[in-house]
């Protein structure tokens, strides 16, 4: 029962936060790059606040899966990294923070355009 | 001269007046129940993602002996994999199409913005087609990212 009402949550959350970005969508009519941006910014700002913590408590993956978890590591790592190393982690440690994801998307990204040919152009 | 500068700019005012005369009736008929409409199917379909997100964490914790910063970096790592996986297959396109910003804002939609160009460039070459067209969409999210991050370190470093 407990783990449905996780899930329930992890649902509401992310759903929520999904819906804001088409909120943005329908008023704004940004482009995709730039919801994305919008969202990371929108992660690092609830880092720094310290509210990000409380959201993720509450919607664990509702919040961290989002583009929003990727700004939220951003600025972790980089606070991170200045409390080991200083000025230089300042540099370094958003960066350590998501080279697993960056690399995944990257190295992914390369194989399966070699793979897959478009198909956007169909519908 | 003067005289034609004023004459121009009532008339780029005209034109103006005009211009917001037909956005503001565009505004006032333009179908709002269809703007409410999309936004089911994004909290719909960004809340499952999350959720398979959830499940993947909820598995790596039960099945790996990795601590929390290691869970959550494998989970968007295969969270990335999924996305671009399905990207490759032509079905994470046809999901957006529905779905809007219930598949650009998860993590999955970053990695969209990644296969999605770089296979369109395919045909253009591996060096200039794939790996140059690759960030298109997604160099603002990486520069800004790193940036920002960089910037919250030092203030950091300075206030603390």
């Amino acid at each position: 029962m407990e783990i449905f009402l996780t899930y329930l949550k992890v649902f509401a959350v992310g759903g929520f936060v999904c819906m804001l970005g088409q909120v943005l969508i329908n008023t704004t009519k940004m482009t995709s790059a730039r919801i994305l941006v919008t969202f990371l910014m929108l992660g690092v700002l609830l880092e720094v606040t310290g509210a990000f913590r409380f959201i993720e408590e509450f919607g664990k993956a509702g919040i961290t899966v989002p583009i929003t978890g990727f700004g939220s590591s951003l600025a972790k790592g980089a606070i991170k990294g200045v409390k080991e190393e200083g000025i230089l982690g300042a540099v370094k440690g958003g960066m350590t923070a998501v080279s697993g994801g960056l690399s995944a998307a990257i190295f992914f990204g390369f194989i399966f355009a070699l793979i897959f040919k478009s198909k956007t152009k169909e519908s | 001269m003067k005289q034609l500068k004023n004459l121009l700019k009532k008339k780029t005012n005209e034109e103006n007046h005009e211009n917001k005369e037909y956005l503001d009736y565009v505004h006032k008929t333009a179908p709002r129940t269809k703007e409410l409409k999309t936004l089911v199917p994004a909290f719909l379909v960004g809340g499952a993602i999350c959720m398979v997100g959830q499940l993947v964490s909820d598995l790596l914790k039960m099945w790996t002996d990795l601590d929390k910063e290691g869970i959550a970096t494998a989970t968007s790592i295969i969270m990335i994999f999924l996305g671009s996986f399905f990207t490759g297959l032509g079905l994470y396109d046809r999901l957006g199409r529905i779905a809007g910003g219930g598949s650009i804002v998860p993590i999955t939609g970053f990695a969209n913005s990644i296969v999605s160009p770089a296979m369109e460039f395919n045909r253009e070459g591996v060096t200039f087609g794939i790996c140059a067209q690759m960030f298109v969409i997604a160099g603002p999210i990486v520069v800004l990212g790193i940036s920002v991050s960089v910037l919250v370190g030092l203030v950091y470093m300075i206030f603390a």
